[in-house]
């Protein structure tokens, strides 16, 4: 699936990285809890979260994800988007709950969980 | 053979940078054309051991050494120690408090996390001296 499709999808707003929305992802991943992501998600996931903070970022880059959807409507600071943009990774703000923007993103088959 | 060596300072007082050692090591590995699966383990076991220098013991020092076989990650700190090894590896046990919490850390899986992730991991603690963490992936 495409970024730009999850950007759609999710009414999203893109923060950095418009460059890199036609890049392919295959899966996705949501949680606030940083050790979770780095001990169950798959590598080039797309990260799904609540949290705002430059570990989100980190996190993203240890497991080479090229985008970071922030939920709730919650913006991130410039320091974590300039980060994000220095490392490729597409920033997206979405107004949906992690449940609804997760379920939106599940509907559409086009994503694994793992 | 002699190994490639990296050395890191680990900032303890800074919160928002932990976590650049790791993002460094792993620019390295990258470079070096070390296979993506290796990275990604030594990434997510440094990254978590990285954080804890930070939140738990005020900091430390990263020692990546790069052999012909395999890649051997040391982390040592001068913060409080460890008082209990065995409970400090226990899934879910944690001492975090909420400002940890609020960087997305402190679920108590970290050092399971790293000892998932290696092939070899020792912890060596001494309360009120530091700490020393050694893990051993295998290329
Ligand atoms: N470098 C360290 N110095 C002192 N205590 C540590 C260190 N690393 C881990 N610990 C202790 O071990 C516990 C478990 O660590 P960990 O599994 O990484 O979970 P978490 O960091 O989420 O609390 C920590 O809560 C802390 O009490
Ligand atoms: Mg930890």
């Amino acid at each position: 699936m495409k970024i730009s499709e999850i950007k759609n999808l999710l009414d999203a707003e893109t923060l950095c990285c418009d460059e890199e929305l036609d890049s392919e992802v295959e899966s996705a991943f949501c949680c606030d809890m940083m050790s979770d992501v780095l001990a169950f998600a798959s590598s080039h996931s797309v990260l799904i979260t609540g949290l705002l903070n430059p570990q989100v970022v980190r996190t993203a880059m240890m497991l080479d994800m090229k985008c970071i959807i922030f939920v709730c409507g919650k913006s991130p600071t410039p320091e974590i988007v300039s980060l994000a943009r220095e490392n490729g990774i597409v920033v997206l703000v979405t107004g949906h709950y992690m449940f609804a923007a997760s379920g939106l993103l599940y509907n559409s088959g086009k994503l694994s969980g793992v | 053979m002699d190994p490639l060596k990296i050395h890191f300072e680990v900032d303890g007082e800074d919160f928002s940078s932990a976590g650049e050692a790791s993002v460094e090591m792993k620019k390295k590995l990258r470079q070096l054309g070390i296979p993506a699966d290796v990275i990604r383990r030594c990434s997510i076991a440094m990254y978590e051991g990285e954080i804890n220098m930070v939140i738990h013991a005020h900091g430390g020092t990263a020692d990546v050494e790069v052999y012909p076989d395999r890649i051997v990650i040391i982390l040592e700190d001068h913060g409080p120690g460890i008082p209990d090894i065995d409970l400090a590896m226990q899934e879910g046990y944690s001492t975090a408090n909420d400002r940890i919490h609020n960087m997305g850390f402190g679920a108590g899986m970290g050092l399971p996390n790293m000892k998932r992730y290696t092939e070899d991991m020792t912890v060596e603690s001494t309360v009120g001296v530091g700490t020393k963490v050694t893990m051993t992936v295998k290329l």
